[in-house]
């Protein structure tokens, strides 16, 4: 087996297991710290597959941003050294009986389909062609969806202040 | 890389899809629910580079789209840790089935 497969089974095998922590460990400090190894695994699957830009997203955003703001929100909420409670059994059952059918079925389906590629040119993931894809005059570009989501960011950053913001004592 | 089928990506991450619903079900905690959402988001970004990489190799909209999710996603989680804290300062819980102010 080339390098590159035995890379992807491995950081496959990691993601799963890191994942699989994260929904069934007992502390929140320690379910928010396997979120992380998993979002590092999927930063290395996007690496492997040769999509650097990606990878470089993924970690500034997922593992340097939304991950330091969960933990800060466990420190914030929590008195974290306490385990969250055992769900009830019938949910557990439900859930589980749920979430295997559906995955059962789903790899029933991908095992049988057959994909068809619609070319066959080599993909060129670089940073320039992202660019000109991202901001420029051409028609087929994505500037309107870019700037709107400036502007959302923009919007959730000013709800956030006054979401969180502390009432002042004579308010409340 | 091309040695590794498209179907298998696409296992892994429907695997991690469903291991994020699991946990948005069972779990009652906010934060932790909120940690399911993520690896959910995260398994629909990997399904669209792996779809642009090896079906329409020759324009790069699913990677543009998976930059768009990414951002969307840390403004969702942004707004969502802010409702917590709140939530937090009114009932000194971040259970789900403690917030019950509406219900009466």
């Amino acid at each position: 087996m080339e390098t590159s497969a035995l890379s992807f089974y491995l950081i496959s095998a990691f993601i799963l297991i890191t994942g699989l922590l994260t929904v069934f460990t007992k502390k929140l400090f320690r379910a928010a710290i396997w979120l992380l190894s998993s979002l590092i695994g999927i930063a290395a699957l996007y690496f492997v597959m040769e999509v650097d830009f990606a990878a470089a997203v993924q970690i500034i955003v997922y593992v340097g941003g939304i991950v330091v703001l969960i933990i800060f929100s466990i420190f914030l909420t929590n008195n974290e050294g306490v385990s969250m409670p055992e769900p009830l059994s019938k949910r557990k059952i439900f859930s589980a009986l749920a979430v295997l059918c559906g995955a059962g079925y789903t790899v029933m389906l991908l095992d049988q389909h057959v994909w068809m590629a619609h070319s066959a040119n080599a993909y060129d993931p670089s940073v320039k062609k992202i660019g000109y894809l991202l901001v420029s005059n051409s028609p087929d570009s994505y500037v309107l969806p870019f700037e709107v989501v400036s502007i959302l960011l923009l919007a959730a950053m000013i709800g956030c202040i006054v979401i969180a913001i502390k009432a002042r004592p004579e308010e409340k | 890389m091309s040695g590794i089928p498209l179907t298998h990506i696409i296992i892994v991450s429907s695997l991690l899809f469903f291991i994020g619903a699991y946990g948005f079900l069972t779990r009652r905690n906010l934060i932790a629910m909120l940690m399911s959402v993520e690896l959910m988001l995260n398994s629909v970004n990997i399904n669209f580079i792996a779809f642009n990489k090896y079906l329409f190799p020759d324009n790069l909209d699913g990677l543009v789209y998976t930059v768009f999710i990414i951002a969307i996603a840390a403004a969702e989680a942004a707004v969502a840790i802010a409702i917590i804290i709140n939530l937090f300062r009114n009932t000194r819980s971040i259970d789900a089935e403690d917030a019950d102010q509406l219900k009466n």
